[in-house]
């Protein structure tokens, strides 16, 4: 891995207004040396892939917690695969039941981190994923 | 002896006692400083020396007195419990309408309605970003139509309704108006209250869909309007609780929302409506957390603070303009995906600081909400815990039983005093709506949140089940399951109602609000009108849009 920093795109998908854990995740992924781009509220799948794109990130974490995952975080794997993006790590954080956990990983996301997760975890899985990489 | 005798050999003798006190901490150390939520070193331990300057008559007085510091009511519960409102929806209005049926059937004395993002945004179910999102943290309401369907058998002139809906408030209790005309109610026989809370959607709750200075004008005209039409419903829910939720601390979640409400009045007073006309219709909604002697002073220092303000700020004369009448929702934040059943316990300990604080009415989380939305199961032991307080265990047999504890009492001024230091800091930026534009209550609210975080991760902070006393290999628990079908239903049903409704009043209708909103006449008849042809939410907010005008978040990390 080169010594530039990651690159992370947080953002909140769908019309969800609870940002307190992107911010939060935001401020730590900055204080672990990373770079964010947060992209605030009301997001589309086109949307975060768009600036995934233009910004030129290594990471997209997208927090939802109003249930409408499964209809808005496949379309963003896809859109990436469509634009040979794949190798960026999709993240998901927030509210999402087990069985869809299971079926976004079969789909494209990298991991889901549900309530009480410690943004350690979250940094520490990002660099072990990229060193991978 | 006088007064000054007593206490100063009380302090001597308290001297004393920390000499004994010195020796047992050599043996046994304390583990650790002690703090509140907010951040407030806690003694080791509380006398009549902390109280040495509280004048009973002024700082607390009997219940339902002036500045109520013990309860807005003289008899509190002796009289009658707090409403026990489940907040409650999903899907379809028909799966809500049971639901609700099912809650008033094991004896929730009030309803609460949730409602899908796409509605409390202002789209119609069809509306393209509304994908994925029909029905799911609520019902899913596009017309009148929907909403007959979700008061269907309840009898609106018994059951008081809480609506969590802000932006669009003013087409929901439209709608409401117009099924209880249908039911054959009269107007005063309504209770219910609309959140209509815009402030708090940009800092924390983020429904927002109009500029601040417009939406307050929405909010003003619905305080003029309901005051006239619908005497006895609350016209706004000043909350609290997201702020609290979005990572505030306890005196910031006051603070804040008190602040909001000094927004609203000054907001109303402008436009020329006497005080206490729509004051007594105020209401307001905090948060239960779990630091428990923290969250009853918090809501005792809140009941004082508001009384002194309405009396000596805005000079209201009615007593009821002065009363803190508040909801309680336990803490969702608060609530763990990890041995869920442990929710129970917090929900508990927190329901019940909510009802020594003296609360009007209350919502008890269900233990299963950090996976999905409750199942029936879960929203039946969360109304149940309510119903052991209440009934069991007698803590509503005298009121305040904590009133006149040295630690509580102490607290309360702590907190109180805290909480008037950020008013002031409010009033200096210029009152709330600049101190949201200029990023100062956003940036307080974040910097909690992490605190609060980085002390989780730290094990300062103990989270059973997350930090300490973790188990591996969870069993799953059963957990509520959506209909996929739903959306497609509801879209259905909306392009139903645009077929069958006369279009020419649709149009009509909406062109007499796109009139009225570029004017500067009250906007609620206008939109009953529209409401009553069958004109859509997403239409009339579409046209509010087109002449308001949309908020743009301010981004900040």
């Amino acid at each position: 891995m080169s010594n530039k920093p990651v690159r992370v795109l947080v953002g909140k998908i769908g019309l969800d207004g609870h940002d307190r854990g992107a911010k939060v995740v935001a401020q730590a992924l900055r204080d672990a040396g990373m770079e964010v781009i947060y992209t605030g509220l009301r997001q589309t799948p086109e949307q975060i892939v768009e600036t995934a794109l233009q910004e030129d990130v290594q990471v997209i974490g997208l927090s939802i917690l109003s249930g409408a995952h499964m209809q808005l975080i496949p379309p963003v794997v896809e859109m990436l695969r469509e634009q040979e993006s794949s190798d960026i790590i999709v993240l998901i954080g927030g509210i999402i039941p087990r069985d869809d956990i299971a079926y976004l990983k079969e789909h494209g996301v990298a991991e889901v981190f549900t309530p009480g997760s410690s943004t350690v975890d979250i940094v520490n899985f990002i660099k072990n994923k990229l060193e991978l990489n | 002896m006088s007064e000054q005798q007593k206490n100063s050999e009380l302090a001597a003798a308290k001297e004393a006692w920390l000499e004994k006190v010195k020796k047992s901490l050599e043996k046994h150390p304390e583990s650790k400083v002690f703090k509140t939520d907010s951040d407030y070193e806690i003694e080791r331990v509380y006398d009549a020396l902390d109280l040495e300057s509280l004048d009973y008559r002024e700082q607390l007085n009997w219940p339902g007195e002036y500045p109520y510091t013990r309860g807005i009511q003289p008899t509190m519960y002796r009289g009658r419990f707090w409403t026990m409102r489940q907040y409650a929806g999903f899907g379809s209005a028909e799966e809500t309408n049971e639901r609700f049926r099912y809650l008033l059937e094991q004896g929730q004395t009030g309803l609460s309605v949730a409602f899908d993002l796409p509605t409390q945004i202002g789209y119609d179910s069809d509306h393209p970003l509304a994908r994925g999102e029909v029905g799911k943290v609520g019902v899913a309401i596009d017309s009148l139509a929907d909403m007959e369907i979700l008061m269907d058998q309840i009898p609106l002139d018994k059951v008081s309704t809480s609506m969590t809906i802000n932006s669009p408030a003013a087409v929901l209790l439209a709608m409401y108006m117009a099924v209880a005309e249908k039911q054959g109610i009269t107007m005063e026989q309504l209770n219910g209250t609309i959140q209509n809370d815009i402030l708090k959607e940009y800092v924390a709750r983020g429904t927002y869909i109009f500029p601040p200075r417009e939406s307050m004008r929405i909010i003003v005209d619905i305080f003029a309007y309901a005051g006239k039409m619908i005497p006895n419903w609350n016209t706004i829910s000043i909350s609290g609780y997201h702020i609290r939720e979005a990572g505030s601390t306890a005196v910031q979640e006051v603070a804040f929302t008190l602040g909001n409400a000094i927004a609203y009045v000054e907001a109303a007073v402008a436009a020329g409506l006497e005080v206490d006309q729509f004051a007594p219709r105020l209401s307001f909604f905090f948060n239960a957390h779990s630091n428990f002697f923290e969250e009853i002073a918090k809501f005792r220092a809140a009941r004082r603070i508001w009384a002194r303000l309405m009396k000596e700020r805005f000079g209201a004369k009615n007593p009821r303009s002065m009363m803190l009448r508040f909801h309680t929702q336990t803490a969702g934040s608060t609530l763990t995906a990890q041995q869920p059943d442990v929710n129970l316990m917090r929900v508990a300990y927190q329901a019940l600081s909510a009802v020594l604080g003296g609360t009007q009415s209350l919502h008890t989380n269900s233990r299963d909400e950090a996976l999905a939305l409750p199942s029936e199961q879960s929203v039946l032991l969360a109304l149940r815990t309510q119903q052991v307080i209440g009934y069991e265990i007698g803590v509503t047999d005298t009121v305040d039983p904590l009133g006149g504890s040295y630690f509580i009492e102490k607290l309360t001024d702590q907190i109180e005093s805290d909480i008037l230091n950020y008013i002031d800091k409010i009033d200096e930026i210029g009152g709330a709506v600049e101190a949201i534009e200029k990023g100062f209550i956003q940036k307080e609210i974040q910097a909690s949140a992490y605190r609060y975080q980085k002390e989780i991760e730290s094990q300062e902070r103990v989270v059973v089940g997350v930090n300490r006393f973790t188990i591996s290999g969870e069993q799953p628990i059963d957990l509520l399951k959506m209909d996929p079908a739903t959306s497609q239903r509801q879209v259905e049903r909306l392009k139903e109602v645009r077929l069958s409704r006369n279009q020419a009043k649709v149009a009509e209708t909406l062109q007499e609000l796109r009139r009225v909103a570029q004017g500067s006449d009250n906007l609620m008849p206008a939109i009953f009108e529209a409401v009553k042809a069958y004109a859509t939410l997403g239409e009339i907010c579409g046209v509010l849009r087109d002449v308001f005008g949309e908020y743009q978040q301010q981004i900040m990390i």
